[in-house]
C-alpha cells in the first residue's frame, strides 16, 4: 500500500463508518475493512474499478462525486476519504462542502503544485510542469483546478474550515506542517494530506 | 400440458394469506424448482425470482415447454450462480401458469377455472407466499435474493418485508415503483388481449391478443441499436419487397415468431393479472413516499445493477433505490452495466454482468463462512 494511504489509515480509528470518495481498485478500502474493522463504502466513477471493488466484497456505488454526494445524510459517516482528486473536479469548493456535511470529519489529499520540480519546470522551461505525481501534458490531463499546500490552508482559512491535522509527504517521508515550516513544506513536499471539519 | 403441470413440483400453503385486495386464500398451491443441493449449515441458499413470463424453471430444460430455463445464462454448475456451490431456489410466483395459484386454476367452490374471478394479487403477495415454501425448506437465512426485472421487485420487496433473512439481495434492472411509461405499457397489452373477441369465451383463448401483447412487450425488452444491428432493414425472403402487408422485414416475422411461441406456454388472464401486479407496484408509496423507510431496519448487502440501454428500467431508476438505501445507511453497492442489448441484457450472456454477480456472491458468501468460523 503507498505511504500516502498509510497515513491515511492511522488517521482513521478502527470501527468507524467512512466513505472513499474515488476509491479506485479498492486498495484503500480494503485495508480499512480488513486491518481496522471499518464500515467502508466507496464512489468510484470508472465501471471497471466499481467491478473490481464489488469483487473484493467491497460495496461501492458507480457515479460521480460531483452529482452523487447529495444522497448522503449529514454527519452520515465518521470520515470521509478525497485522495488526490480535489484538484480533478469542475466545481472543488462544492465537492468540499459536501464532503463537510456528510462526514464528521474529513481528509483531503493533495498534490502540492507549490513543489520545487513543478516550480522550476515553469520557470526555466516555461511549460506546464510534468512529474512523477503530474503525470499529465496540460491537454489530457484530469486536473482542472491545481493549488499548493498553502493554497489549500489559505482556503480553509476563508472558508472557516478547522484543520486539525496538517500532514505533508516529501519523497516518500511523512512529517507534520506546522505555521513555522509552511513555506519550507509547500516547496520540499509532494503531497498534503489534511484533517478537516 | 395440462397433465404434466399437476405433476411438477409443488407445495400445497395450509395457513391463511390475507392478499393485499382484502382477500384471503388458503390450502393454495405454490410450484417450485431447486438446483445444487442445501449445504449441512443451510447457508447457500439462493432465492431466485422470476420475472412476468417466466417461470421456477430457472435452468436446464423446462420439462413443460422443452425449452431452456429462463435464467440458463446464469444459473448452472459453474455458473455465475454456481449449482454446484449453492443451493438454487425458485417459485412460479403466485397468479403464474405454471403451477401455482393463478387465474387457470379451477375454483373449488364453483369447480370452474378462476379466470377473470381470481383475485388480484400484488408484488407483496407474491413474496409472502414464497416466504412459506422458505419455511418448508426449513431455510432460516438465505446467502442471497435475486431476480431481474419484476424479480427485482420482489428482492425489493423482499428485503423490505424481511430485513434479516437474506445475507445479500442482488435486485437486477428493476424500479422501486412502476413508471407511468411501464404502467401504460402494460396496459397495451393487456387491451390487446381482452379486445380480442375470444378471451370472453370460456372454452377459447385470446391467443391473437396474447401474440399482440408479447410483441409490444418484446419490443421493449430491446434496444433501438440492438434491433438495428440484428435486425437492421433486412428482408425476410432475400429479394425485393412484396408490395403487401406480409411480413418483409426481418424483424416484423422475428416479432410473429415471438408472439405465435408465447401462446403455447403462457396463459392470457395470468399475463392480466402479473402485469397489474407490477403496476401496482409501489415501494415508496407503502412507506408514506419515504423510500428509505422500507430498507430502514434491512441487515442485508446489496448490489443494484442496471443496464445502459435499458429504457424499460433505466438506470435512473434504479439508482433511486442505490439512493434510498444509502439515506438510511444500508449496505449498498452499484454498477451500470454496459450493453446494447436493452432491458433483456439480464437473460442474455453478458460477461461482465454475470462477473459481477458471480464475484459479489462468492464474496458474500466467503465473508458469511468466515464469520461463522469466527464464532
Amino acid at each position: 500500500m503507498k505511504k500516502e494511504f498509510e497515513v491515511i489509515s492511522q488517521i482513521i480509528q478502527n470501527n468507524k463508518r467512512v466513505l472513499d470518495i474515488g476509491c479506485g481498485d479498492g486498495t484503500l478500502m480494503e485495508y480499512l475493512k480488513i486491518k481496522q474493522q471499518n464500515d467502508v463504502r466507496g464512489l468510484e466513477p470508472q465501471k471497471d474499478l466499481v467491478q473490481k471493488c464489488i469483487s473484493k466484497g467491497l460495496s461501492v456505488i458507480e457515479g460521480d462525486a460531483e452529482k452523487e454526494l447529495v444522497q448522503f445524510p449529514k454527519k452520515s459517516f465518521d470520515y470521509v476519504v478525497l485522495s488526490q482528486t480535489l484538484q480533478a473536479f469542475l466545481n472543488p469548493e462544492g465537492v468540499l462542502d459536501q464532503l463537510l456535511r456528510i462526514g464528521k470529519q474529513t481528509i483531503v489529499s493533495i498534490p502540492n503544485f507549490g513543489y520545487w520540480k513543478v516550480r522550476l519546470q515553469l520557470l526555466i522551461k516555461g511549460t506546464m510542469p510534468i512529474t512523477k505525481s503530474l503525470p499529465n501534458e496540460w491537454y489530457n490531463t484530469p486536473n482542472l483546478h491545481m493549488c499548493t499546500i498553502q493554497d489549500f490552508v489559505n482556503f480553509c482559512k476563508k472558508k472557516n474550515i478547522r484543520i486539525d491535522k496538517s500532514m505533508c509527504l516529501t519523497n516518500e517521508k511523512i512529517s507534520e506542517i506546522t505555521n513555522r515550516n509552511m513555506s519550507y513544506k509547500n516547496i520540499f513536499s509532494q503531497l498534503g494530506i489534511f484533517l478537516i471539519q | 400440458m395440462n397433465d404434466e403441470i399437476k405433476n411438477i413440483k409443488k407445495i400445497i400453503i395450509n395457513s391463511s394469506l390475507e392478499l393485499d385486495c382484502g382477500k384471503k386464500i388458503k390450502d393454495f398451491p405454490l410450484a417450485y424448482e431447486t438446483y445444487g443441493t442445501l449445504n449441512k449449515s443451510k447457508n447457500n441458499a439462493v432465492l431466485a425470482f422470476h420475472a412476468l413470463t417466466g417461470d421456477q424453471f430457472v435452468t436446464n430444460v423446462n420439462p413443460i415447454t422443452k425449452r431452456e430455463g429462463w435464467w440458463i445464462t446464469a444459473v448452472g454448475p459453474g455458473k455465475a450462480i454456481d449449482t454446484n456451490k449453492y443451493f438454487v431456489i425458485c417459485a412460479n410466483v403466485l397468479g403464474g401458469c405454471m403451477g401455482s395459484f393463478g387465474p387457470r386454476e379451477i375454483n373449488p367452490e364453483t369447480n370452474k377455472v378462476y379466470r377473470t374471478t381470481f383475485p388480484v394479487i400484488t408484488i407483496r403477495d407474491m413474496v409472502r407466499a414464497q416466504k412459506y415454501l422458505l419455511d418448508h425448506l426449513g431455510i432460516k437465512k438465505l446467502l442471497a435474493v435475486t431476480g431481474g426485472s419484476m424479480g427485482g421487485m420482489q428482492v425489493l420487496q423482499f428485503t423490505s418485508l424481511y430485513p434479516d433473512k437474506t445475507h445479500a439481495a442482488i435486485p437486477i434492472a428493476c424500479s422501486a415503483s412502476h413508471s407511468a411509461q411501464n404502467i401504460a405499457l402494460n396496459e397495451l397489452g393487456r387491451q390487446a388481449i381482452m379486445t380480442d373477441p375470444n378471451w370472453k369465451k370460456e372454452n377459447s383463448t385470446p391467443d391473437k391478443g396474447l401474440a399482440i401483447a408479447r410483441m409490444a412487450a418484446h419490443i421493449t425488452y430491446l434496444s433501438k441499436q440492438g434491433l438495428q444491428e440484428k435486425f437492421g432493414r433486412k428482408l425476410q425472403d432475400k429479394g425485393s419487397l412484396k408490395f403487401s402487408f406480409d411480413a418483409d422485414f426481418q424483424i416484423e416475422s422475428y416479432l410473429r415468431h415471438q408472439g405465435a411461441t408465447f401462446v403455447d406456454r403462457f396463459d392470457a388472464n395470468s399475463y392480466l393479472y402479473i402485469t397489474r401486479a407490477m403496476d401496482y407496484f409501489d415501494l415508496e408509496k407503502q412507506f408514506n413516499g419515504n423510500l428509505s423507510l422500507a430498507f430502514k431496519n434491512t441487515k442485508s448487502k446489496f448490489c443494484v445493477i442496471s443496464f445502459s440501454s435499458d429504457w424499460l428500467y433505466p438506470t435512473i431508476e434504479n439508482k433511486e433505490i442505490v439512493i434510498a438505501l444509502n439515506a438510511c445507511g444500508a449496505n449498498v453497492g452499484f454498477v451500470e452495466i454496459n450493453s446494447d442489448r436493452g432491458h433483456d441484457s439480464f437473460l442474455l450472456d453478458v460477461p461482465e454482468f454475470l462477473k459481477t454477480i458471480s464475484e459479489f456472491l462468492n464474496s458474500t458468501y466467503n465473508e458469511i463462512n468466515n464469520n461463522e468460523k469466527r464464532i
